[in-house]
């Protein structure tokens, strides 16, 4: 006692003893006290020491709640860390204490940061022969075999160092301590280089096929000596060829009444924070287990200075040579008791303990205390185990849930698979790893080297208990379960009487283990008391599932460098600073940025896309369109190929032409469109739409590897590689002669042709005929206007561009985004496949009769149109809207109605809006709509809703600019 | 996250495929002569087998060809795996 009191600053910790670091004082606070602890402590190691057990209170009943156990299997302690970064619902036994950390308790709810992350987080991939999971005696074992024996090994543990167990005990390995040896085996492992070791990383996740993530913690503990270039966390994406889960076991509470109070701890983490933190959890102790591994702590408490007023053993026959060693230090054993209940405010002050006599608690007997300790044995954490598929077979001599069969790749040895004992597990280390090697078919030869060990006392079954039987009264609704969700047993037996017969039911109508905690020191229990209540064997009614992740972890660590920017791959073209350049407003394509539009000063869209529309129809516009999907298709058979695919033929297409062309699925649905440039007689450029570039490709590739692999023909996605330029416009001819120098009349570059020159061949005085940046036009139009596209590798694309624009100054060339090419497209009726389509659409739906060819005696789809469905007269066609108002836009998707008022519902539909925008050339509105038997409505008036009210539109014709197609030529 | 035994790459990660659907479910030989009940049956119509199944695989991201596999649809698990070229194997 008289030690204790040395540290008037910690009168909890001890003057000597723990791995801290006593050299260096840690300043923090908690609650708004500042108090101060060691490196190697952790928050609830730094605040027992100075006597501080109540942490917050709890969700439902706002009951005081403080630390229960050393690790991440506390349900109890939550926090909120306000520096140095806000983070919510972290336990105060696994906070690593720094300098300035600030932090309070939470009513098992905390609070997002509401300023940004700054800190990193990353990914790591590494393989594996064999992965161990936990470097405690069992794991160090297993990781030294196979590392011995030349595989390699990645062995991570969630602790900051490693020695699982053996941190919280006084054990001897070859008649040193056994840090001793940890250190020698973990120098050993940090020597070889097929090892990797890694502390502070946390496996949350077992998938298939060895597949492991696990959470590395690697700058919290270093505080504001923290590197900035280091990741806060990574998350290592482990695929391992053998996983052996050696990840130890969780204590195992006894459930009483007025079990919650702060003071009451589990016995192997007050053991815990006395040999790892130098730190006494209580002053006056009882300790209640009904198992022999509380002995221990019971002991070591009172060596340390703590009384320890009894040991509460509910077994009649307690170990004799345990209680040998109680007895010689003056501590009391009450064999066949148990405790009932305590006393206590905001801290526990006294147990109630009374004989168990044929399964019923007597009168019961006040001792008070400061700190009650309480064992119901031990549950091996074999949650990794059971994520990979593992199934779990009740054992009865440990009252806990054991692997079963064993999936494969997976193996569990030492406390994970119910072997306590330190030899046991050193031999159980080394098993599962020769097992796991050879069937790698990696021998591990060399002597049985295993280090040995003290004797330990014979041991007395652990007797299963999950709660003290009833003293009547409402002693049930005081008996928590889940502390952290103030679930009771009461609550259990409310689910029973509703009549919940699985634990899953249970799980769920109690919320019994769905908590932060994922009921690590509720979920067994769980099970026991429901299978009392009903009656039933525990082995029967089995555990609920267990799930990923095994501890918590941050959306932001799982996000890792996928954020902002890097979320998504962004695509951006050759000249994509130049659009950057001219303040273009980006769309999202798939994966591509394009400019929507260029806003002048003070321009809306509206304004803009107006603008940008009339200088189209007017003079001349430029655009980058180069995200078009573009795939190179060579063969002999290529010709043969493509008419199969395509609607129409395309086999009879000349050198130096260009056809547009629509592709079908089998049902005949319009898949995708585009033009098709015929390069040479084996050789096609195919161009997609942006967003079904990849598409389109799988599906030829597709066909030609399983159904058609007699065709001669290879396929390449070469949309990378060129940039399209189309020059639309009145004024593009001049723009693009200028550049080129080709004769871009109508007559010398007839619609659908291209030619390919070389631009730039004079500038050096040279004129041969590979001199030059290769350039090849196509003219071809996707507004109606006289237009030709500019192709250019991707590498020379930039100063192309810049020659267009410079040419095109005279005519006032103006570049113009996605926004006005779909109004210009729009006012021509061509579809945008995905947006005036939505795979129930045919070409003869879209009004393209004449790109299905009736020559060609197959091609994808050419059946389904035949069939009756496909030849309806009610299906819906794509057809013009004029709103009656001309101000009026329609919303894209707006259903069409009758109108002009709405019946009762259901009201019918007769389709809907696809695409939507003002006209500068027809200074109105207008619409492109899929409606029922549209082509035979034309004329007539239908509803659209817009703000609540129906509105009038008149069903035209879809091709409202120009329909004779007079201004194609110029 | 499975691991796919691609015929060409070997096993790669499950993200790194998509699936075609039923395998042997050839493109008929004359669509033209099939009834408009055969070809929707053809179109439309595929097996829904509880276990064993035969089904098209296409290593999207890595070597983009196309192959069959025996899986099992309860377990999800690849029971094998075989070039579009091969002979279905027997399931069992």
């Amino acid at each position: 006692m008289s030690e204790i009191e040395k540290d008037g600053a910690a009168p909890y910790r001890l003057p000597t003893g723990g791995r801290i670091d006593r050299g260096a004082t840690l300043r923090f606070t908690f609650g708004g006290r500042t108090l101060t602890g060691h490196p190697g402590d952790t928050l609830a190691s730094a605040l027992l020491a100075h006597g501080v057990h109540q942490t917050g209170t709890s969700i439902k009943l706002g009951r005081p709640r403080g630390i229960a156990a050393a690790w991440a299997e506390d349900p109890n302690s939550l926090v909120q860390v306000e520096e140095p970064f806000p983070e919510p619902m972290l336990l105060a036994t696994t906070i690593e204490l720094t300098d300035g950390l600030a932090a309070h308790g939470i009513p098992g709810q905390g609070r997002l940061a509401d300023v940004p992350d700054s800190a990193r987080y990353d990914a790591r991939h590494v393989h594996a022969d064999l992965l161990v999971v936990g470097a405690g005696p069992t794991g160090l074992t297993a990781a030294l075999t196979a590392a011995r024996a030349g595989a390699r090994v990645v062995l991570v543990d969630e602790q900051s160092e490693a020695g699982g167990s053996l941190l919280g005990a006084d054990d001897r390995i070859d008649g040193s301590p056994a840090l001793e040896w940890v250190q020698r085996a973990t120098a050993e492992l940090a020597g070889n280089p097929l090892v990797v070791h890694l502390q502070r990383t946390t496996a949350f996740g077992h998938f298939d096929d060895g597949f492991v993530l696990a959470l590395e913690r690697r700058t919290d503990h270093l505080g504001a000596a923290a590197p900035r270039h280091l990741s806060r966390q990574r998350v290592w994406r482990i695929r391992a060829r053998r996983v052996l889960v050696a990840a130890g076991a969780h204590e195992r509470p006894v459930v009483f009444a007025d079990n919650d109070r702060p003071g009451i701890m589990l016995a192997g983490g007050a053991r815990t924070f006395l040999h790892r933190y130098g730190v006494l959890a209580g002053r006056t102790a009882v300790v209640f287990t009904t198992d022999d591994s509380a002995y221990a702590a019971a002991v070591d408490l009172a060596d340390a200075g703590a009384e320890v007023r009894a040991v509460v053993d509910a077994r009649p026959e307690p170990p004799a040579q345990w209680v040998g060693e109680c007895v010689s230090r003056g501590i009391p054993v009450r064999a066949g008791q148990v405790v009932t209940g305590t006393d206590g405010v905001e801290r526990v002050s006294a147990a109630l303990v009374a004989p168990l006599r044929d399964g019923v608690p007597g009168e019961s007997e006040r001792i008070d205390c400061d700190l009650l300790l309480v064992s119901g044995g031990w549950n091996p954490a074999a949650h990794l185990f059971s994520q990979a598929g593992g199934r779990l077979r009740y054992d009865a001599a440990l009252g806990a849930f054991v692997p079963g069969d064993v999936p494969a790749r997976t193996s569990v040895a030492g406390a994970a698979a119910g072997v306590f004992d330190l030899a046991g597990c050193l031999a159980e280390g080394r098993r599962a790893a020769v097992a796991a090697l050879e069937g790698l078919g990696v021998a591990v030869g060399g002597a049985n080297d295993l280090p040995a060990v003290d004797d330990v006392p014979a041991r007395v079954p652990t007797l299963v208990l999950w709660r003290v039987p009833d003293t009547g009264g409402t002693t049930r609704s005081l008996q928590f379960v889940d502390l952290q969700r103030d679930a009771t047993v009461a609550d259990i037996a409310r689910a029973v009487d509703a009549g919940m017969r699985t634990v899953e039911h249970i799980k769920r109508y109690t919320t019994i283990g769905t908590a932060h905690d994922q009921g690590k020191t509720s979920g067994v229990i769980a099970s026991g008391i429901t299978a009392e209540l009903l009656g039933r064997p525990i082995d029967e009614l089995g555990t609920t599932t267990f799930r990923p992740p095994y501890t918590p972890v941050a959306f932001a660590a799982l996000a890792g460098r996928n954020r902002g920017s890097l979320f998504d791959p962004e695509r951006t073209t050759a000249v994509h600073a130049w659009h950057l350049g001219r303040g273009a407003v980006w769309e999202d394509v798939g994966q591509w940025k394009r400019p929507r539009y260029y806003p002048r000063p003070g321009e809306d869209m509206e304004t803009a896309v107006l603008r940008e529309c009339a200088a189209v129809r007017g003079g001349v516009g430029i655009m980058d369109g180069s995200t078009l999907g573009k795939i190179d298709v060579q063969g002999p058979d290529a010709a043969a190929f493509l008419d199969l695919l395509y609607t129409n033929m395309m086999s009879n297409l000349k050198v130096g032409s260009i056809r547009y062309g629509v592709m079908c699925k089998t049902d005949g649905m319009v898949l995708d469109d585009g033009t098709v440039v015929r390069l040479d007689r084996d050789r096609f450029l195919v161009y997609t739409t942006t967003g079904g570039a990849a598409g389109v490709l799988e599906w030829m590739e597709d066909w030609l590897q399983t159904e058609w692999p007699h065709l001669r023909v290879h396929v390449a996605s070469v949309t990378e590689q060129w940039a399209t330029f189309p020059v639309v416009g009145p004024r593009s001819r001049d723009v693009v002669a200028a550049v080129t120098g080709l004769d871009t009349s109508k007559e010398a570059f007839p619609f659908m042709t291209w030619q390919d020159t070389r631009i730039g061949s004079n500038r050096s005085g040279h004129d041969a005929p590979d001199h030059g940046v290769r350039v090849r036009v196509a003219r071809v139009s996707f507004s109606g206007e006289l237009a030709f596209e500019v192709n250019v590798d991707a590498w020379h694309a930039p100063a192309v561009w810049e020659r267009l624009i410079a040419a095109g100054e005279p005519y006032g060339i103006t570049p113009y985004g996605t926004e006005t090419m779909h109004v210009l497209r729009a006012e021509k009726a061509y579809p945008i496949i995905g947006q005036d389509t939505d795979g129930t659409v045919t070409p003869h739906d879209l009004g393209m009769s004449w790109a299905v060819s009736k020559k060609k005696a197959d091609f994808l789809g050419k059946r389904s149109f035949a069939r009756a469905h496909n030849n309806r007269p009610d299906r819906k066609h794509l057809v013009g809207l004029l709103p009656v108002d001309r101000t009026i836009v329609l919303a894209e998707g707006a259903q069409i109605v009758e109108g002009p008022a709405l019946p009762e519902p259901p009201v019918p539909m007769l389709g809907h809006v696809t695409s939507s925008y003002r006209s500068a050339e027809l200074d109105r509105s207008f619409a492109l709509a899929l409606v029922k038997g549209g082509r035979t409505r034309i004329g007539q008036t239908v509803h659209v809703p817009v703000a609540g009210e129906l509105v009038p539109v008149e069903i035209t014709e879809p091709v409202l600019v120009d329909p004779e197609g007079a201004r194609r030529d110029g | 996250m499975q691991l796919i035994e691609c015929p060409w790459c070997g096993p790669r990660e499950e993200v790194e495929f998509h699936y075609g659907g039923q395998a042997h479910v050839s493109y008929p030989e004359d669509p033209a002569a099939l009834s408009d009940e055969e070809w929707a049956d053809y179109l439309f119509v595929r097996d829904n087998t509880r276990g064993l199944f035969a089904e098209r695989w296409v290593h999207a991201l890595g070597c983009r060809r196309w192959f069959n596999a025996i899986r099992d649809t309860v377990t999800y698990r690849f029971h094998r795996v075989y070039r579009p070229d091969e002979q279905k194997p027997a399931l069992s």
